[in-house]
């Protein structure tokens, strides 16, 4: 599947494509020159843009050096605040679609083209990167495996589609999706199923795609000592009340 | 129904009339905004109002069940403050968004000047 179509080159579905690939990175600086570099060797005509999210180290000059454009976030405020800085970025320079990845070395560049080929193509409004549609094996921890299958079921729950991975940090917005998730809607704490459903519910097509996974290089994850109970307790507490708020789809195209 | 004793009376009255000054007086010397006094003043007037007005606190006391009036003013007391916290909750999530914005903001016209020096 990956590599499929000519999306990598920009001609998707007919239309040139002005793509803009996302980096969020706290502390990243031993890892994020490594993925800009992958990511120009993917896609060569894209526009890389990190959001540096108040890091400590020389996470922006690496970025920098290794030839990405950076923003720099005063203090940390988030994965979730510095990807929609990134959209605020794209909605302003007009680009047509935004690829989002993690900028730890999780994520393949390789697999780029794949996510971009379903948005430009028309076949979706959003490419979800799913680790396990594809043969490549990953193997999380059992906490982990039963917190991804409660919040793919609550999802699946919520609305009628099946995810086989919500918390998917690598994904696809087309240009309508981006104007969206730049506005108060998108739901900043911790926003990745809760993002599947606000975008689910707001009318939009997500279609998954099946990615590569690798372990994180070295580095602390985003899930270390309580963070997993505080981000479920979260993660449950929004999933329930994602049906209760009003209905994004108002808001849709406004 | 137990009485408001004199001594209880004198006491509730002092207490809250001093919390009611003593708000007043932060926001004359501009030290406490407005917008968030005003639940501090109605909390502390209701509670002079309350001590004062014995009738109205049997009413409310026969109202709510309570056993004396006493208990009424402890139970008026509590909600007011759960009252007054969770505006504070509500008045910290805007300046969380606000924050966000302004950081991103800031963040993204920071950018835009050093890619222009460049």
């Amino acid at each position: 599947m990956a590599g499929d179509g000519g999306a990598a080159d920009g001609h998707g579905g007919g239309r040139a494509l002005k793509p803009l690939v996302l980096l969020p990175a706290f502390n990243e600086s031993a890892r994020v020159g490594r993925v800009v570099a992958g990511v120009q060797a993917a896609v060569p005509d894209a526009t890389i843009l990190v959001v540096d999210d108040g890091s400590s180290d020389d996470t922006a000059d690496v970025a920098r050096a290794a030839g990405a454009r950076v923003v720099r976030l005063p203090f940390n405020l988030g994965a979730g605040v510095a990807a929609q800085t990134g959209y605020k970025l794209a909605v302003r320079e007009s680009f047509d679609c935004v690829v989002q990845l993690d900028a730890d070395g999780q994520h393949e560049p390789a697999d780029i083209p794949a996510l971009l080929a379903v948005v430009a193509g028309g076949h979706a409004d959003v490419a979800i990167g799913s680790r396990f549609l594809g043969g490549v094996a990953y193997h999380p921890g059992v906490l982990r495996r039963v917190g991804m299958g409660l919040f793919g079921w609550l999802a699946w729950l919520l609305t009628g589609v099946r995810f086989s991975d919500v918390t998917s940090g690598f994904r696809a917005f087309g240009a309508d999706v981006v104007r969206f998730v730049a506005t108060e809607w998108y739901p900043t704490d911790y926003a990745d199923a809760d993002v599947l459903i606000t975008l689910r519910r707001a009318g939009f097509r997500l279609r998954e795609v099946p990615v590569r996974m690798y372990p994180r290089a070295g580095g602390r994850s985003m899930h270390a000592g309580l963070r997993p109970i505080y981000y479920v307790f979260k993660m449950l507490l929004s999933v329930a009340l994602a049906p209760l708020r009003r209905e994004p789809a108002e808001r849709r195209g406004a | 129904m137990a009485e408001l004793t004199l001594h209880q009376t004198i006491f509730a009255l002092v207490t809250s009339l001093l919390a009611f000054l003593f708000v007043l007086e932060l926001v004359r010397r501009r030290r406490l905004r407005e917008e968030y006094s005003w639940l501090w003043l109605l909390t502390a007037g209701l509670m002079v109002v309350m001590v004062a007005w014995y009738k109205l606190l049997l009413v409310i006391t026969r109202v709510v069940g309570a056993v004396t009036p006493l208990n009424t003013l402890l139970l008026c007391a509590v909600l007011f403050l759960f009252a007054i916290a969770v505006h504070y909750s509500v008045i910290i999530s805007r300046l969380t968004t606000q924050v966000k914005n302004l950081a991103q903001e800031q963040a993204l016209l920071a950018m835009r000047l050093e890619e222009r020096r460049n």
